[in-house]
């Protein structure tokens, strides 16, 4: 990465970090959410942008992250930070599992059967014979966790910097696997199936595998959230949700690590502007926006960040340097 | 001397009502206004419950044009949180420390308002009136910042428990309930109210999910189990359907069908007058599609209401009459804090009703509530479908 | 024994709710070579605006065969303004146009309509004239959707329309080059699935009670009936709707109870496609690489 980009990101996660201590504990909770959103939507952005494999049901990911971290919260006795190594794990193998028979599903197929498991899994969720860990309908409520070490925060500041913290991390281990030859061999499984496998690439492997650090991501996202809302119950996590982050890479950018914060911010934030646009319809005029996504930014708002400095770099060479 | 106690005590007697004419306000009240938030699920799976919210937001708009309360004009401000327990947190934390409301009112359903339950309490504000029929929001000791206001689901459980006891101890139970906190709330009255003879008596209990399109194929699992009496908690839709195919399959149990759908137009005409002649319920308020109120003056005021302020309302719809009396119920509790708008006040006079009655009550029935009775709502009354209107029997039953 | 025969029967008739919404999605498949996540809105806008009809005082016959129609132009009018600019994109932005579509008509709907229940009528006559295991209703509705799956079957073998629109769908280059409008027929498609749909929907109605959300449940078994069957296969579909609904209740009632019913679409949605994807009666595609 050049020397500039470096310092942009210096300056953001600078500005990142003064957010909480400049607006109200209100906003620095919306902040988190979106936080919380970008490492889920990086997550199926991997599968979906950088792997090529479709996916209608990630809100699933998402729940059984969240179902995780509540469960050994309230049953076990366990600390926030604790839960996240292990919903990381449980969500691993959850989604390879899930990608193995996925291996033999393409394109709309894998949509469909993906987009069952969205619809399916509030049901799953309430089942009786689960009840007593999840709470049935009734879910489960779990506490706001305080700052460590006496720190002078409020419990939302610190829940931010915590979530700010683990979403770094989570982004920068994205971008150097993305970067590495697994990335590379996600991309190529995408646009050429068949030579990527003509060239030595277990595709089986990678795609699975794929499928499983994209359901930890998710699933990591959903822990966050569980404490950051302090409540899980079946009706959270329904087909909406999953349509909600597809939402949210197709807006902010297929294939791009800045695409996941740019769709987080959308789609933590415009549902409450659709809202005041139409309060009868809101999910109209969220359509609306996606449909012109589509139209007109296909890149998404990274797609159109990148052309733009494209544009802009492109008119700096050309300008006329010489003077007579 | 004796005269500086005099003077003391002069000076208190004449301070006192000045002190008692002060105005005192926390965030949301004003000379001008009264700012009220609500969250109701105007999207998505619950959409059907949005209407709530719409005539509580009509009501607030015929008291504004007479003058508001105590001449301030009432602001509502009502968020879609599409019955999602995130939204809901997301959008109350907005309405309390963004929008600084006074109180929260009548926020719609059970997980939503479970996810708010602490951090109300925590936070001090009223999450008064909920709309919900859990029995968890009569807890003033651990949470007093939070009441129910409608008869609570284990209460009217437990009724048609003991008018089975009474009336078949031998009877055969089958009972269809949906499968969420609304569904299980009732099924554990039912059964608290049956006791030991529980497990005895009821020999089917099939659940449903909202998803599923119809329930015949449970209607056709409780026929099969040879049950002769039938408690139904369904919603509106599933309840027409159960009737309908109860009857048409022939089976003609005893049926107890829960009061969130004993309504004779969203529910009994669309399953058939004839097939609904038997039907056992409470009521606890005047549904204004029964003939029998048909020139209630609290029926036609109401019917004046929704013309005027809610036209695009259904008539047909219970909620739109459940969103009228329990929209009064806040106007009174509000016109007794008079001038003392602080959220302490606003509770206290909401744990201080005795013997208040909106007329669209039916009648008997009354509001009360103390400082250790957070259930305003507590009493119904057996009702009997004859093929035309609802009759009522029986003493009103509980408080 | 009894018990058993009832919920089959049960499960042909909601079965039969099944597999004439997925006789829609085969036909926009047949057509396109898409799965229509939006299809069940698109019965419900229908189903919509038929009871806007009758509850204006237009007698039944004259509003069904008019909602046909509307729903038919609604179809082509989608498929040139919607689905047309992203024809050659790639899979991805066609299914997020499916799900705008699906959230827009769902949403607008509850907007103009409300979300209280409304009842629609039914031209079958009230009595049970099948025993009384099935309502005249639900049995009508079985032959009506056979009825469309004859008229399926005849149109697609036995008119040039239907040969057209097959290969249109088949082979657009070759068909372009033999001069059939590929264009027109895939807006063709789109109305003739419409069309199907709206025909669902009106049938479903009665049944289910119409609102905004009548579909969302029916969607996703509509989507196994049509997996299970054939995704190419209207015969297929039907098939696979009624074995769909007899399954979700028989394995409801004395297998895995009531709330597991969404899990057997799941359950049946994914093990089709891992290990039968052309279904019970479609065609096995060959690629060739």
């Amino acid at each position: 990465m050049s020397r500039r980009q470096l310092i942009l990101l210096a300056v953001l996660l600078l500005a990142a970090c003064a957010l909480p201590f400049l607006v109200s504990n209100y906003r620095t909770f919306q902040f988190t959410l979106a936080l919380v959103y970008s490492i889920a939507l990086l997550g199926l952005n991997m599968l979906t942008g950088y792997n090529g494999q479709i996916s209608l049901g990630h809100g699933a990911f998402y729940a059984i992250g969240a179902y995780t971290a509540a469960i050994l919260m309230d049953q076990f006795g366990m600390p926030y930070w604790a839960t996240l190594p292990i919903a990381a794990v449980v969500c691993l193998v959850a989604g390879f599992l899930f990608g193995l028979p996925a291996l033999r599903l393409e394109g709309l197929y894998l949509a469909l059967a993906t987009f069952a498991l969205g619809v399916s899994l509030p049901a799953l969720l309430k089942y009786h014979h689960l009840e007593k860990w999840t709470g049935g309908v009734q879910g489960i409520v779990i506490n706001k966790p305080d700052p460590p070490f006496g720190l002078p925060l409020d419990p939302d500041q610190w829940l931010y910097f915590f979530t700010l913290a683990i979403a770094v991390l989570m982004f920068v281990l994205a971008w150097n696997m993305l970067r590495g030859r697994m990335g590379r061999a996600m991309v190529a499984i995408r646009d050429q199936h068949i030579a990527a496998e003509a060239m030595g690439i277990n595709t089986a492997m990678v795609k699975s595998l794929t499928f499983g650090v994209s359901a930890m991501y998710t699933g990591i996202a959903g822990a966050l959230g569980a404490i950051a809302i302090q409540y899980v119950a079946p009706d959270s996590f329904n087909i909406f949700l999953s349509i909600v982050f597809l939402v949210g890479i197709v807006v902010g950018g297929l294939a791009s690590i800045s695409g996941a914060i740019y769709g987080a911010l959308f789609i933590q934030f415009v549902p409450n502007i659709a809202d005041e646009i139409s309060r009868a319809a809101p999910w109209a005029i969220f359509g609306i926006f996606l449909l012109g996504f589509v139209y007109l930014m296909p890149m998404g708002v990274a797609g159109a960040v990148r052309m733009a400095l494209a544009r802009l770099k492109r008119k700096a060479q050309n300008s006329p340097t010489r003077s007579t | 001397m004796k005269l500086v106690p005099i003077a003391a005590l002069l000076a208190v007697a004449l301070a006192s009502p000045a002190a008692l004419a002060q105005k005192k306000y926390d965030p949301g009240a004003s000379d001008k206004a009264i700012k009220i938030g609500n969250t109701n699920p105007y999207s998505g799976p619950a959409s059907s419950y949005g209407t709530i919210g719409k005539s509580i937001g009509a009501y607030w708009k015929m008291v504004n044009d007479k003058g508001g309360i105590n001449g301030r004009k009432i602001e509502w401000i009502s968020y879609d949180d599409g019955y999602s327990p995130p939204k809901t947190v997301e959008m109350v934390r907005k309405l309390v420390e963004q929008d600084q409301v006074l109180l929260l009112f009548q926020t719609l359903g059970t997980p939503p308002n479970t996810a708010i339950h602490k951090y109300m309490n925590s936070k001090k504000v009223p999450q008064a009136f909920v709309a919900t029929g859990a029995t968890k929001w009569n807890d003033p000791r651990n949470f007093p910042w939070t009441m129910g206001w409608q008869p609570n689901y284990q209460t009217e459980g437990r009724i048609y428990a003991e008018h089975i006891l009474k009336n078949n101890p031998k009877a055969k139970i089958g009972v269809l309930y949906q499968n969420d906190d609304y569904g299980k709330d009732y099924l554990k009255g039912f059964k608290d109210g049956l006791g030991d003879k529980a497990a005895s008596m009821i020999v089917k209990e099939v659940s449903y999910e909202v998803t599923d399109p119809t329930v015949d194929s449970q209607i056709v699992q409780l026929q099969a189990s040879g049950a002769d009496t039938f408690f139904n908690i369904t919603i509106p839709k599933f309840a027409a359907q159960a009737i309908r195919k109860a009857y048409d399959t022939g089976w003609k149990p005893t049926h107890y069908l829960n009061n969130v759908s004993a309504s004779i137009g969203s529910v009994l005409k669309p399953a058939g007058m004839d097939k609904s002649v038997g039907l056992i319920s409470t009521q606890y308020f005047k549904d204004p599609q029964d003939a029998q109120w048909k020139d209630d003056p609290a029926v036609q005021e109401w019917r004046t209401f929704m013309a005027k302020y809610y036209p695009e309302g259904n008539l047909l719809d219970p909620f739109n009459m459940y969103g009228y009396l329990v929209a009064s119920t806040l106007h009174e509790v509000l016109k007794k804090a008079g001038d003392n708008l602080t959220r302490v006040n606003v509770m206290k006079q909401a744990a201080s009703l005795q013997g208040y009655r909106p007329e669209g009550l039916l009648p008997g029935i009354r509001i009360n509530t103390g400082a250790n009775d957070f259930a305003p709502v507590e009493s119904e009354q057996l009702i009997r479908f004859n093929g035309q209107q609802w009759e009522r029997f029986g003493p009103i039953l509980g408080k | 024994m009894e018990a058993f025969l009832h919920q089959v029967l049960a499960g042909l008739a909601t079965g039969g709710i099944y597999a004439s919404l997925a006789l829609a999605l085969v036909m926009i498949y047949q057509a396109t070579h898409l799965v229509n996540f939006a299809q069940g809105e698109m019965a419900m806008f229908a189903t919509y605006f038929a009871w806007s009809l009758i509850n204006a005082g237009m007698p039944y016959w004259p509003a069904f065969l008019l909602t046909v129609v509307f729903a038919f132009v609604l179809g082509v009018v989608i498929e040139r303004v919607i689905i047309r600019p992203v024809e050659n994109a790639p899979v991805l932005a066609v299914v997020v146009v499916f799900i705008a579509l699906l959230v827009i008509l769902n949403s607008v709907t509850g907007w103009i309509f409300s979300y209280t229940i409304k009842t629609f009528p039914s031209p079958f006559p009230a009595e049970p004239i099948f025993g009384q295991y099935i309502t005249s209703h639900q049995g009508g509705a079985i032959g009506v959707t056979l009825v469309v799956l004859l008229l399926l079957y005849l149109f697609f073998r036995y008119t040039p329309l239907g040969l057209a629109l097959r290969a249109a769908a088949q082979n657009p280059d070759s068909a372009r080059l033999v001069g059939i409008r590929v264009g027109w027929m895939l807006a063709l498609g789109w109305g003739l699935a419409a069309a199907i749909g709206g025909v669902a929907g009106m049938m479903v109605a009665p049944i289910v009670f119409l609102d905004p959300n009548m579909m969302g449940g029916v969607l996703l078994y509509a989507f196994a009936a049509a997996l299970v069957g054939g995704i190419d296969n209207p015969a297929g579909a039907v098939f696979g709707g009624f074995l769909v609904g007899v399954l979700e209740n028989v394995l409801g009632a004395f297998v895995i109870g009531n709330e597991l019913k969404l899990a057997v679409a799941l359950v049946l949605i994914i093990g089709v496609l891992v290990v039968r994807p052309s279904g019970f009666f479609g065609k096995v595609l060959v690629t060739r690489v």
